[in-house]
């Protein structure tokens, strides 16, 4: 049931407060469209990060709950745990989850908990207008790092989906980017795939997706795409770093 | 003498500029000043406003529900305060972007096409310039030159360039009135 | 004194606390007090002082927690959701008999809430902060000169107690812009000395910040030396304002930013011959309640204004102690009060005097 036009079942039919040339909306329109070739809509559970998706909950039209900041996973495990036969996912930012929620994301990936996470990575904070998140790349000037990041007193960018893949627990750890069509495919294929995997039962299942933000890194939309190519995908390799169906 | 203005428009229109300038040269006058804005998501793409209080005394609240003058940049802010203006108080009204009459009689409105003017002068973006400009002819609170005065204080550096622009808008607008 | 300046009261609480000698801030950006980090990531290199976000408000208050116990001036700041992951970090440096200073520019809650202004986390503040005995000083500006002011004794309160020391503010003076002065640069040298701290037990017995006390015995004596603190700031620290008190006969009590939208109401109603006045707290703990309790035997009645359902009025009813009526009038959610409100309820308590 592959659609190709119009609009998927899952997502409400409304416009949405994304900026333009905001890639949160593609990503959403992803996991829509999965939820919909699934035909899971009636048995899902997403859970909204604090963010600027933190108003996804109007718009996946599935049972949704509004997470504390970077808890998402410790949420998804109290839902989960009460319906193991539901799909649960979460959808969180960088800031949400790579930084306030390192410790929520790590322990339910080491507890290979049967959830699905869309990790929406673009280098900033963008809902309280534009600090410097832990994925900041070297250099990049935000409004908390107004002299660029320094890797000597900010760390490193870091790399969540490679550290969260070294662990026992999750089944399917991938990054994927929407920075032109063939690419937003890709992130499809890996999307559905960290759902089937929950559906059957295969464990922790997290797709990075790189997205842009031109509203705090003050470019125009189009350029958001070329500097996410550029800049992005040199720090955060496109890749699937474990997959256990490989393996089997 | 006490004078509570709302200014109010598009984000990106410079209600928030106009407004901070004003406070800085009631502040380079020895008056008591306070600006207020609007903040949050209203940020992107949608309205914002700020209050500017300028007085002779201290200044109680910093918010106004009934403001003497409502600087409106474009209709929904028009439609927003238009109805909060005091009694006898200014309108002042961005003719080029607003048609839309408002029914008031006690209330004095003044149209100035800000964006014409401003276009004119070579960049829409001093259309809020010219507002000012008028206000302060309307309104004999602070003086021209203050406001001038103020420029270099109020708009970055990188923006400095731009002042003698902003000096004639400003002068535009004040001359209309 | 320097020159005035027009500054966001954000900026103005990163600016004061640099000022005080701070030199070290860690926090995590929240709404709507992001200006203070971007604040302090500017200008604190510039002093070469030590910006740091943190990945989360635990972590910036145990950063509070180290930098405080290793000797130094240091602040965070934040907004409500933010303060209470913060809480953790407080109790430990309540308990532990740490100076530091933590900034909350108080939003809407309960749980993610609104980002617009509210007072309702006074009893967090003043009463519920965190697990144990313990009590943080609480300042309360009204105006952005004040969170200059106050921002600035907050170090030297916290030094004197060595306690932490809140400075409660809401999103409307975080935001708004007023002219301001600043008090001199200190110098770092000339601040008071910490022989407490962990900086190396070079030549002396080695020191050790602590809050454990597995023995009842010897954490009672502890507890006990703590409240010995608090009521010495009772004794030493209230600080309040009077506003037309000295023939009123309804007296308004507001913090912050609503004592500003209460007086606005108190000048009306005292053209239309109503006799009114306020009776401002800046210390809500120690609240002023020997005033409150004095004004008791002056006023026919009281009435408490705040952005929240009704929190700091449980003080004034404890300090009125059923002398006087106390009522209440609130707006809460982000919504602000309107100095129309607050003198249609004047009028409805005084009716046609
Ligand atoms: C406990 C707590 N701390 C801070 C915040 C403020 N806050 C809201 S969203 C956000 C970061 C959002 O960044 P990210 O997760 O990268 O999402 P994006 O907006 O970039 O999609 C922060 C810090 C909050 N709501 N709660
Ligand atoms: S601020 Fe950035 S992440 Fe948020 S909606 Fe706008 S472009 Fe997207
Ligand atoms: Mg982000």
């Amino acid at each position: 049931m592959e659609k190709i036009a119009g609009y998927p079942e899952s997502l409400d039919n409304q416009s949405t407060h994304y900026c333009p040339g905001c890639t949160h909306g593609i990503i959403h329109r992803l996991i829509a469209e999965v939820i919909d070739e699934l035909e899971i809509r009636e048995e899902t559970i997403g859970i909204a990060p604090v963010g600027c998706a933190v108003l996804c909950y109007e718009y996946f039209d599935v049972d949704m709950h509004e997470a504390s900041h970077g808890r998402a996973p410790a949420v998804a495990t109290g839902v989960k745990r009460v319906h193991p036969d539901k799909t649960v996912f979460t959808y969180q930012g960088d800031g949400d989850l790579a930084s306030i929620g390192t410790a929520e994301i790590v322990h339910a990936a080491n507890r290979g908990e049967n959830i699905t996470t869309i990790f929406i990575n673009n280098a900033i904070y963008g809902m309280t207008g534009g600090q410097m998140a832990p994925t900041t790349l070297e250099g990049q000037k935000t409004t908390t790092s107004p002299y660029g990041r320094n890797i000597k007193d900010s760390g490193n960018p870091i790399k969540m989906t490679e550290m969260l893949a070294v662990l026992d627990g999750p089944a399917y750890i991938a990054r994927v980017s929407v920075h032109n069509p063939k690419e937003i495919r890709k992130a499809k294929k890996a999307i559905k795939k960290a759902f089937r995997m929950q559906l059957e039962g295969k464990g922790f299942a997290l797709v990075e997706v790189l997205s842009t933000c031109p509203t705090n890194w003050g470019i125009s939309p189009t350029d958001g795409l070329k500097w996410l190519e550029e800049m992005m995908l040199p720090q955060y390799p496109l890749d699937v770093f474990k997959d256990i169906e490989e393996v089997e | 003498m006490k004078q509570e203005i709302i200014m109010a428009g598009f984000g990106g229109q410079g209600v928030m500029s106009i407004g901070r300038l004003l406070a800085y040269a009631g502040m380079k006058e020895s008056k008591e000043v306070s600006w207020m804005p609007s903040y949050g998501p209203e940020m992107r793409g949608g309205t914002a406003n700020c209050t500017v209080i300028v007085s002779d005394e201290k200044i109680p609240a910093p918010v106004s529900s009934h403001p003497d003058t409502a600087i409106v940049m474009n209709l929904p802010s028009q439609d927003k305060f238009a109805p909060k203006v005091k009694k006898d108080g200014h309108l002042l009204v961005n003719s080029s972007l607003i048609e839309k009459e408002v029914e008031r009689d006690d209330i004095n409105i003044i149209k100035i096409p800000a964006n014409t003017i401003a276009d004119e002068l070579g960049n829409t973006r001093v259309a809020n310039m010219v507002m000012l400009g008028a206000y302060i002819a309307a309104v004999d609170i602070v003086s021209l030159d203050t406001v001038k005065d103020s420029l270099t204080n109020v708009l970055p550096e990188r923006r400095h360039n731009l002042i003698p622009m902003n000096e004639e808008a400003l002068d535009r607008g004040y001359n209309l009135v | 004194m320097s020159e005035k300046k027009l500054m966001k009261g954000n900026e103005v609480v990163g600016e004061a606390a640099i000022r005080a000698g701070c030199r070290y801030f860690f926090g995590y950006p929240i709404t709507p007090q992001n200006d203070i980090p971007a604040y302090m990531s500017r200008r604190l290199p510039e002093v070469d002082g030590v910006f740091l976000q943190a990945e989360s408000e635990v972590a910036a208050s145990n950063m509070v927690y180290g930098a405080a116990g290793a000797g130094a001036r240091v602040l965070t700041s934040s907004s409500s959701p933010g303060i209470s992951l913060k809480a953790e970090g407080i109790s430990y440096i309540a308990g532990a008999e740490l100076p530091a200073v933590i900034v909350n520019i108080m939003r809407s809650g309960p749980g993610l809430g609104g980002i617009q202004p509210s007072q309702a986390d006074y009893f967090q503040a003043t009463k519920g902060m965190a697990h144990g005995d313990f009590r943080l000083l609480v300042l309360a500006p009204s105006t952005v000169q004040e969170l200059a002011d106050l921002t600035y004794l907050a170090f030297d309160l916290a030094d004197k107690y060595r306690n932490p020391v809140m400075v409660l503010g809401d999103g409307m003076l975080g935001q708004m812009m007023e002219p301001v002065e600043f008090k001199e640069m200190r110098d770092l040298d000339e601040l008071p000395k910490k022989e407490w701290a962990t900086d190396g037990a070079k030549g002396r017995e080695k020191n050790v910040i602590n809050s454990l006390g597995l023995v009842a015995e010897n954490l009672e004596k502890h507890n006990l030396k703590l409240k010995a603190k608090y009521d010495q700031m009772r004794e030493e620290e209230v600080r309040y304002d009077d506003y037309k008190m000295d023939d009123a006969e309804l007296a308004i009590v507001a913090y912050g930013t609503t004592a500003r939208i209460a007086t606005s109401a108190i000048d009306r109603a005292r053209k239309e011959g109503y006799k009114v006045g306020l009776i401002r707290p800046i210390t809500l703990f120690p609240y002023p309640e020997n005033r409150i309790a004095e004004a008791a035997d002056q006023v026919d009645e009281f009435l408490a204004v705040e952005m929240s359902t009704g929190q700091m009025v449980e003080d004034v009813k404890l300090a009125v102690n059923g002398k006087k009526p106390v009522e209440f009038y609130g707006r809460t959610g982000g919504v602000v009060p309107s100095t129309d409100e607050i003198y249609d309820k004047i009028v409805a308590m005084r009716g046609d005097k």
